[in-house]
């Protein structure tokens, strides 16, 4: 038999090296009572387990509405955007800083959007998070993006690497979408979301290589060789953010790979670690003391 | 590495060769090798990834043995069988005789429906060579996949097919999620279920835990170890497995080594 403790006596986890540097996963998700999943509290455990197994010092987070029991994930209804944020204001309150807000909103519904942004942001949320309700480049996100430049938000953007066709249940966007928006609101910060999320990375590479108030998070199932050669490569370490999204095996996975990829300093991994992230959300988001 | 098997950390998961796709960085054999050791991996099953859609896989075989000659310490060779070409028989004997670890088959990219009695007939003449029969369900995420490549995931119909074939069948389906694995392991008697093991090398872990599910349900030593190198990154599994939750940590694998005659 081989073991599934296999590696248990050299575990390094979150990179080559002991446990002395933060790590901030800049896109993570919670459940809530209101998903309709009787395991929301299990799932949510696994989250701080394995974080706190990587070494994850702030999960940077979102709740997306009621992940469709009462309306669509990438379409959250107000009252399930409102009930998901509130649910996060919640966590947020009683875990302190080991979890930091991004705030969830529905661009079709410019006011409500405004409101909760407002709303939340007074209570400590520290950027913006869209699914895909609305294309990234649709004039409905304007307000928002003007909101968020005003406040210092960095807005992560749910995307799919290269878009080739419509997907049911989603009006997704992809990086040339997001491109576009960022270039109407170069004062402020987007995050492209999930390299590894599926789709085509190379075009999303090519899409926002040139557009630097852009960065990227390296979340995702999608482990290809060659993804983050690709992105540190078109990006530079310094856009690039961990992350875990969905799978937090992978999130580990691609933060090992990067020194065997020959591409970053030592320097530039701290940076996709946790530098980058302060830079972004800035110095009092997180504490790292 | 502190394996309970003292033969080490086996990844019978693994290609060498371009993928005709996208480029994949350097899926020579060299590096494959050094790739292993880095990982404290101590052995690997190979399979060549042209002949996956080859018409004939005959030249892609003799090319994967030719190549991992100089590395057969650690690199074993998993050559290519198409059961619907004629003399796979004696290219399957010929195969056993090179020292063949175990045998790759590709129904999907060949358009075998689920039921193809080929299929079946090759399952069956594999165990009587002791070699596994290794399936992969995909080598790319759907939303990924090239326009060019026109094959779709193994289903688990055609997993169920071969798993019925008859006794001795061993096969070990690569790249699985949970959904399909529970959908086959729950169609299969328990000595069908005992003829079919996992590698884990699609399978999420936390948050959802589906690893670790999995592992609960229908037992750790259905599942074996596996990266699908060169196409994904070898420390995935890995740290798949260091994420699991207490109570299924130290669950062992199953060790397709013990289904092994080559």
């Amino acid at each position: 038999m081989n073991s599934a403790s296999a590696d248990k006596s050299e575990i390094v986890i979150g990179g080559p090296g002991v446990i002395s540097s933060p790590l901030i996963d800049a896109h993570a998700h919670f459940l809530h009572a209101g998903c309709g999943r009787s395991d929301w509290r299990e799932v949510n455990a696994a989250r701080f387990r394995a974080g706190d197994r990587m070494g994850i010092s702030c999960h940077v987070a979102s709740i997306l509405g009621s992940y469709g029991y009462s309306s669509p994930t990438y379409f959250p209804s107000p009252a399930d955007v409102t009930a998901g944020n509130d649910a996060m204001l919640e966590l947020c309150a009683k875990e302190g800083r080991r979890v930091r807000m991004m705030i969830t909103v529905n661009p079709n519904y410019t006011a409500h959007a405004l409101g909760e942004l407002e709303r939340c942001v007074k209570r400590g949320a520290i950027g913006v998070k869209l699914l895909a309700s609305r294309r990234a480049d649709d004039p409905l996100l304007d307000p928002i993006c003007e909101f968020a430049t005003a406040h210092k938000l960095p807005l992560l953007h749910h995307i799919w690497q290269r878009r080739t066709r419509e997907w049911p249940n989603q009006e997704i966007s992809d990086g040339a979408d997001l491109g576009r928006l960022a270039k109407r609101h170069p004062k402020m910060t987007f995050i492209l979301a999930h390299i590894g999320g599926g789709g085509d990375y190379r075009h999303t590479f090519e899409a926002i290589g040139g557009i630097t108030n852009i960065v990227a998070d390296i979340s995702g199932s999608g482990v290809d060789r060659g993804m983050l050669d690709g992105a540190i490569k078109a990006l530079t370490p310094q856009r690039l953010l961990f992350a875990t999204d969905l799978t937090m095996e992978t999130g580990l996975a691609k933060l090992r790979a990067l020194e065997p990829t020959g591409l970053c300093t030592a320097n530039d991994i701290e940076d996709i670690r946790w530098q980058n992230a302060v830079r972004i959300f800035g110095a009092n988001a997180f504490d790292l003391s | 590495m502190a394996p309970s098997s003292p033969a080490g950390l086996l990844d019978p998961s693994v290609f060498i060769g371009e993928y005709p796709f996208r480029d994949v960085p350097h899926p020579e054999p060299d590096i494959l090798a050094k790739v292993i050791a880095r990982e404290g991996i101590t052995h690997a099953w190979v399979g060549h990834l042209p002949s996956a859609w080859a018409d004939d896989p005959t030249a892609g075989n003799v090319a994967l043995y030719r190549a991992l000659e100089p590395f057969r310490v650690t690199l074993s060779p998993a050559p290519t069988i198409r059961p619907d070409l004629p003399g796979w028989e004696s290219a399957l004997h010929d195969a056993a005789k090179a020292g063949a670890a175990a045998i790759r088959a590709y129904p999907p990219q060949w358009k075998f429906t689920p039921d193809n009695a080929a299929m079946r007939e090759l399952a069956l003449a594999c165990a009587a060579h002791k070699l596994p029969l290794i399936l992969t369900v995909r080598f790319e995420d759907l939303r990924q996949r090239s326009t060019r490549d026109t094959a779709g995931d193994l289903t688990g119909a055609a997993i169920r097919a071969v798993a019925r074939a008859g006794d001795g069948v061993r096969v070990i389906v690569s790249a699985a999620g949970r959904d399909l694995i529970e959908e086959v392991h729950w169609g299969l008697t328990p000595a069908e279920q005992a003829r079919v093991c996992w590698d884990i090398s699609w399978i999420w872990g936390p948050p959802e835990d589906h690893l670790a599910k999995l592992f609960r349900t229908i037992g750790s030593t259905r599942f074996v170890f596996g990266s699908q190198w060169p196409l994904r990154l070898v420390q995935s599994p890995k740290a798949n497995l260091e994420l699991l939750p207490p109570d299924v940590a130290n669950a062992p694998l199953g060790d397709p080594r013990t289904w092994s005659g080559g």
